[in-house]
């Protein structure tokens, strides 16, 4: 039995591959844990982060500078009262929330944090990702039906409608960088003389493509890959129902959309959903394109000692954050009332400074180098996410099928066309 | 380890696709026999990969299940169903259809049962290329030309589908 | 447990032959029958599969232009029952009876 438990430690493949049920289970189980920690601090950063931008504080008052605000809404949310509306469709009512969360908790069966820290590498990795993230759409479109409401019906079916359409533009821009996959040759135009095509549609193959051809597929064949990165960016966006695309759930136009009639527990289900697919787009987009788990430059600055020092980058990070905490404790006001807030804060950070004295030791650096890369890239396009909340205005419906259809499908087609002669023909 | 689940899967994905299916002809509400059928798809994807066909599973999730079911979910959106589920939701000669479709499914078992000497007994083993790429060799090389027809008759379908849906041709 | 051979395959997509049948022949609602249809050709499918195991990549790839196709005529044919509808109001099988409305 323990045996059974240590044997996997010294593999070098998935859990899933390597066909370790308890080491599996470990991961999926960690799988959910970082998602509810990644979507509850998201929470709480689209709240600051938004209200900076917008020249207001965003919440204060729950925990110091509204770090316990996410807890609070969710005690709120599973405290309210649990609203069916009348001639609701009762089964479908109860299951669409369920099968939204479940189809995008699916998607991360596949998301590779490192080189074996994927609960299992199927040979079809992203084609199952695309796959099970066009069955959110079933649900969407079930739970805008069940609400027997018109908002919701009319917000559910804008949301498919763009949804399917945007699916389409990310389809060609994933095959343009799954393309690339198979060229072998080294640096930014290299393709091998002897490259066979044997190119793969494997979350952790692709990122090892990427390591071997020495450069990440943003950059590969310049302007092509860029392309294909940015029309996947903006297609994810729209996939995710995030602004500026999300005319289907703003208040101001549908009263919340599809979600309208659902209250409590279960529309926080949707909003569990909603970032996490976030996140679940992101990880694609990343692991495609930004070399998923690698650090810069694995291969032009290699070594010793640049490993050293890029190993000690989780390490100042947290070493960086507890300094802010720190500021942030020296500035909070001195009066008794702030005192317990305070004694908080400071504890935050303490803990914080105790995470990045951790991430120093040797021993923990090495094994936290992948899951840290690939962290930080899928936090810069959280950011992303929230900055183009705070930025861009909202696109009308129309609008925003012209620019899916006219606009990103062309350009798509084009970029894949470009880089199949490019790969033939360089 | 592995040949038991193999039986275990086996029967589980088969009973939930027929179960579905079951599902699917008898329910009143359309909106649940659509859920059935997704079910089924889904069921017949975990059907596929056990034969060893991932590629051909990823394609029934995508097209099938994300995109076929959406489609029907839409479609029975706009119609309004209200009324034709307080009506006769069979057939008057559904005792025949029953009999003639009972009929044939009990002819493909005995057929099955009685002669399975016509297939080989060895599976072909698992080629070292994986399944995506032979696919796209074959796909691209000896049917090429049923690609493209197919590609046309995509075209051909969308352009059919919007003309009779708009309301002024 | 006796092992699973192709005939299990095909036992199962016979069934899901004979329901789909079913479902064309005794339903009334037109949506219903068309996702019959969808059962129908998915049993196909099901059994295309199972035979490509013992005699190569063919029956995948006649499976992928099934679904192709598959998609193509629920297009169609949902097209068509929203033109039918526009005019007649009703999803009945049996009331589709006239050449000319």
């Amino acid at each position: 039995m323990l045996n059974y438990i240590t044997s996997y430690l010294s593999s070098s493949v998935t859990p899933g591959q390597a066909g370790n049920i308890f080491w599996a289970t470990v991961y999926i189980l960690l799988v959910f844990v970082g998602l509810s920690l990644a979507v509850i601090s998201m929470n709480w950063l689209e709240r600051k982060a938004l209200a900076h931008m917008q020249v207001r504080l965003g919440p204060m008052r729950v925990g110091p500078h509204g770090l316990l605000q996410p807890i609070a809404d969710a005690l709120k949310l599973l405290l309210k009262e649990d609203i069916i509306p009348d001639g609701a469709d009762k089964l479908i009512f109860w299951l669409s929330p369920f099968l939204v969360v479940t189809t995008v908790f699916t998607v991360f069966i596949v998301v590779p944090f490192g080189p074996t820290h994927a609960v299992t590498d199927m040979n079809i990795g992203i084609l199952f990702m695309l796959g099970v993230s066009s069955l959110t759409v079933l649900g969407i479109v079930m739970a805008g039906w069940a609400s027997n409401s018109h908002y919701p019906l009319i917000g559910s079916l804008r949301s498919s409608a763009q949804m399917v359409s945007y699916e389409i533009a990310m389809g060609l821009a994933v095959i343009s960088a799954v393309l690339m996959t198979s060229l072998h040759g080294v640096g930014l135009y290299g393709v091998s003389a002897s490259g066979s095509g044997t190119g793969t549609l494997s979350m952790i193959e692709i990122v090892r493509a990427q390591l071997e051809q020495q450069t990440w597929f943003v950059f590969k064949f310049f302007p092509l890959g860029l392309i294909a990165f940015v029309i996947f960016a903006i297609a994810m966006v729209a996939e995710s129902n995030r602004a500026p695309f999300d005319l289907p759930e703003a208040e101001s136009e549908l009263t919340a959309g599809f979600h309208t009639e659902y209250s409590g527990f279960r529309w926080s289900l949707f909003f569990l959903a909603e970032y996490s697919g976030m996140l679940a787009v992101s990880s694609i987009a990343v692991t495609l394109w930004l070399g998923g788990w690698l650090r810069p430059f694995p291969n032009w600055l290699s070594g010793s000692t640049w490993d050293l020092i890029f190993s000690l980058f989780p390490g100042a990070t947290f070493l960086f954050l507890t300094v802010v905490t720190f500021l942030g404790v020296r500035k909070m006001p001195k009066h008794p009332y702030f005192r317990l807030e305070t004694f908080g804060l400071a504890g935050l950070g303490a803990c914080l400074g105790l995470v990045a004295l951790i991430l120093f030791i040797p021993a923990v650096r090495d094994r936290v180098q992948d899951i840290y890369w690939f962290s930080i890239k899928v936090a810069v396009f959280m950011y992303l996410y929230i900055w183009y909340r705070g930025t861009f205005p909202r696109y009308r419906f129309d609008q925003l099928m012209k620019v899916g259809w006219k606009v990103l499908l062309p350009i798509g087609i084009g970029v894949l066309i470009l880089t199949a002669i490019a790969g033939i023909v360089l | 380890m592995q040949p038991v689940a193999t039986t275990f899967f086996f029967y589980f994905l088969a009973g939930l696709s027929i179960v579905s299916g079951i599902a699917v002809i008898l329910r009143k509400n359309p909106v649940h026999s659509a859920l059935a059928l997704i079910v089924t798809l889904l069921a017949q994807a975990g059907l596929y990969l056990m034969l060893y066909a991932p590629f051909v599973a990823g394609v029934q999730i995508i097209l099938y299940a994300g995109g076929i079911m959406v489609l029907f979910l839409f479609v029975i959106m706009l119609v309004n169903i209200e009324r034709s589920q307080k009506e006769e939701q069979f057939n008057k000669q559904w005792f025949a259809g029953l009999l003639a479709a009972l009929a044939l499914g009990g002819l493909f078992v005995f057929v099955y049962v009685k002669g399975p000497a016509l297939f080989q007994k060895q599976t072909l083993p698992i080629p070292e290329q994986s399944n995506t790429q032979q696919i796209g060799v074959m796909l691209y090389g000896n049917y090429m030309f049923a690609f493209e027809i197919a590609s046309l008759l995509l075209l051909v379908a969308i352009i059919g589908a919007v003309v009779m849906a708009k309301k002024r041709i | 447990m006796t092992p699973i051979t192709t005939v299990h395959y095909l036992v199962v997509a016979a069934a899901l032959f004979a329901l789909g049948v079913i479902g064309v022949l005794t339903r009334r609602n037109v949506v219903i029958v068309l996702m019959s249809i969808e059962l129908i050709l998915n049993a196909v499918n099901l059994n295309l599969i199972a035979f490509s195991r013992l005699w190569g990549l063919h029956g995948q790839i006649f499976a992928i232009f099934v679904v192709t196709d598959a998609a193509a005529e629920a297009a169609v044919g949902l097209g068509i029952l929203i033109a039918f509808f526009r005019n007649k109001e009703t999803v009945n099988v049996d009331e589709v009876d006239l050449l000319k409305w």
